[in-house]
């Protein structure tokens, strides 16, 4: 038994595995995270009927961009106004104006790293070892079947009830995956 | 039909329940003959999966054949010095500037496609934003060579970025030139994450395929262990539309600095507002000429008629048309203003520029830029593939000899007469140009070997069959 990750299923069709979703949440699947879908594109809507919550990247990014801004507007005062003042033209050695595209650059470029890395940091990659794998057939999630994978460790988790859920909601190639 | 008998009105929606009219009109589908996505990714994954077609060795060879040229004048330059280009006064920017601004534009029509039309929901996207991302990327590297290698000792070229150096200063940044460094680094870098980012599902796609070990770690690392999980995708869509909402300023931004570089001067025909605007219209319009030359022939040689429909050629000639026009309303503008503004200078310049010395370039310019994409009204011009790809190859040439004008005719004929000259390039600038476009085409090439060329995933997601409320039988059809 320890041995198992999980039970694996797979759909027909989008509409199949979005149905689905609703339906084991429903059943209160969605109290944990210990459950997911495969699909080779992203079907809109069924996070939502899983039951998952917003993305945390906006947060990233904007913290990117406030990073981004006050290094773009520290590093031109610092260098231009207080390291090595240069006087041109008889005006003010910094001012928020004349850096103003080196801090609006820099805000951008912050923030795209923000959702670069936000985005592969808050879903835990690289990862180059999943038990999913394990599942030969698996390898078609990126071309055209739509999995579902309940793990061992869901709170619901029971091999009979659960299988009993996916065969309900139309699911097929029911088999259980190792570690 | 105002005078149709009020007797006969009544039999009307008898009629149009007979008849049936639809309710929405039909949209043009984007994926040709209800191609099922295995098809789409055999068809895509094939490309890369495939042993390389004759013609692909035959073009590699020839582009690397033509990217040495590039390293002859580049070696020629460094080893001699700046002086072997055609510079001399009053020229101090020529064809070095001309190809930077030329190469750094035709980069926009990639963010453009990936990120503009992303957060504009223009579905017909997809099909080629991969491309031209990639496009993007290659050609601010061959940007990015001018530059470089203009400042003369390019071994210090690193003096442009802002780390402490031996002589305790720093960069000046109330320069244009060094808004200039953080805009194309900037561009560059978001330009790399985002067509990265956007590839690395379909780079799992490719790593579930392979066969042969070395493809299994090459798409493997690459891929990142991405495994489609909708926790994930949750996160990707989110962080990819930010990307699309962050690369949008970014992309006006860039040709705006670029522009600033000229704006910011105080030669006549250079000092002016119109520029930013101007600019970023002519890099839209240069970029969409560049992707059209690249996806033609491509579609063509490996059969992507059903990918890279005519629909889409439709939507890329209608930007060029509309480009084009903004374009030669700008140069409409431009000598409006030279009139309006009563400055003899300015007024000199623009006179000088389209009866001139260097009239031959302006009137290509024009021709290449304004009346061509005039061609792309007619349906007829527009479904002929052939004569579309002239089209855009003109669009090409005459976005190059824009950046000719407005370098040349300036600086050849400015305030000083006596100073003035009649602008050669050397054979060293020759080599170098001509090598960038070796350097381009050997990238890209490379790109569509060991790449996907085509968004699988995204593609799927705009088919019908991808939407979870699609029903097979209810679709009405209409389109084959």
């Amino acid at each position: 038994m320890s041995d198992i990750f999980g039970i694996m299923a797979e759909y027909k069709t989008p509409h199949d595995i979005y149905e689905a979703c609703g339906e084991f949440r429903d059943a209160g699947y969605s109290c944990s995270s210990k459950w997911d879908t495969y699909t080779p594109f992203p079907v809109h809507g069924l996070d939502k009927q899983m039951g998952i919550g917003r993305s945390h990247v906006p947060w990233i990014v904007l913290a990117g961009g406030i990073t981004g801004f006050t290094t773009g507007a520290l590093l031109t005062w610092y260098m231009n106004g207080f390291d090595y003042p240069l006087v041109v033209g008889g005006k003010p050695y910094w001012s928020m104006i004349y850096p103003f595209p080196v801090m609006y650059e820099l805000t951008i470029l912050f923030s795209a790293f923000g959702a670069f890395f936000g985005q592969f940091l808050t879903n835990f990659l690289p990862q180059h070892y999943h038990s999913a794998f394990n599942n030969e057939g698996f390898k078609r999630h990126s071309d055209d079947a739509y999995f579902i994978l309940i793990e061992a460790t869901h709170p619901l988790y029971d091999e009979a009830k659960t299988r009993a859920l996916l065969e309900k909601t139309g699911a097929y190639n029911i088999t259980l995956v190792n570690k | 039909m105002s005078h149709v008998a009020e007797d006969t009105l009544p039999e009307r929606p008898a009629v149009l329940a007979k008849v049936k009219p639809l309710t929405t009109l039909p949209r043009r589908p984007l994926v040709l003959h209800n191609r099922d996505f295995h098809w789409i990714t055999n068809k895509i994954c094939g490309i890369v999966e495939d042993p390389a077609p004759t013609w692909w060795w035959v073009c590699f060879v020839v582009s690397l054949g033509i990217a040495s040229f590039l390293g002859v004048g580049l070696l020629w330059l460094v080893s001699t010095g700046v002086g072997v280009w055609g510079l001399r006064t009053p020229e101090f920017w020529g064809w070095d500037i001309v190809n930077f601004v030329w190469w750094i534009g035709i980069g926009h029509a990639g963010t453009l496609i990936s990120a503009v039309l992303c957060l504009l929901r223009q579905k017909w996207r997809t099909a080629i934003n991969r491309a031209s991302e990639a496009m993007t990327i290659f050609a601010v590297m061959c940007a990015g060579v001018f530059p470089l290698f203009h400042v003369g000792r390019v071994w210090f070229a690193w003096w442009l970025f802002p780390i402490p150096n031996s002589q305790s200063t720093w960069p000046n940044f109330r320069s244009p030139l060094e808004w200039d460094v953080f805009a194309v680094s900037t561009y560059f870098t978001v330009s790399v994450l985002f067509w990265y980012m956007g590839m690395v599902p379909d780079l799992g796609t490719l790593r579930d395929r392979a066969v042969k070990t070395w493809r299994k770690y090459f798409y493997g690392v690459l891929a990142m262990g991405w495994r489609g999980s909708t926790r994930h995708w949750r996160n990707y869509e989110m962080a990819y539309l930010i990307l699309a909402g962050l690369s949008t300023p970014l992309v006006l931004s860039v040709h705006t600095i670029v522009s600033f570089d000229f704006a910011a001067s105080l030669l006549p025909g250079w000092h002016t507002t119109i520029f930013p605007p101007y600019f970023v219209a002519g890099a839209i319009f240069s970029g969409f000429g560049m992707v059209l030359t690249l996806v033609l022939p491509l579609r063509a040689m490996y059969k992507l008629h059903d990918l890279i429909t005519q629909y889409h050629i439709d939507c890329m000639c209608k930007i060029i048309l509309a480009t084009g026009s903004m374009v030669g309303y700008a140069y409409a503008m431009e000598f409006f203003i030279a009139w309006y503004s009563g400055n003899i200078y300015e007024g000199f310049t623009f006179i000088n520029r389209a009866f001139g010395q260097y009239a031959w370039a302006y009137w290509i310019m024009i021709s290449c830029n304004v009346i061509s994409p005039q061609f792309f009204w007619f349906r007829k011009v527009r479904e002929n593939t052939a004569l579309v790809f002239i089209i855009v190859l003109f669009v090409n040439v005459g976005m190059w000899f824009e950046r000719f004008v407005i370098i040349v005719t300036s600086l050849a004929n400015d305030f000083l007469p006596s100073s003035w000259g009649y602008f050669s390039p050397s054979i060293v600038d020759i080599f170098t140009f001509f090598g960038t476009m070796g350097f381009f085409s050997t990238l890209f090439l490379l790109f569509i070997r060991f790449l996907p060329m085509l968004p699988i995933g995204e593609i799927k997601h705009v088919t019908p069959p991808a939407d979870p409320h699609y029903h097979p039988e209810a679709q009405t059809g209409g389109h084959s």
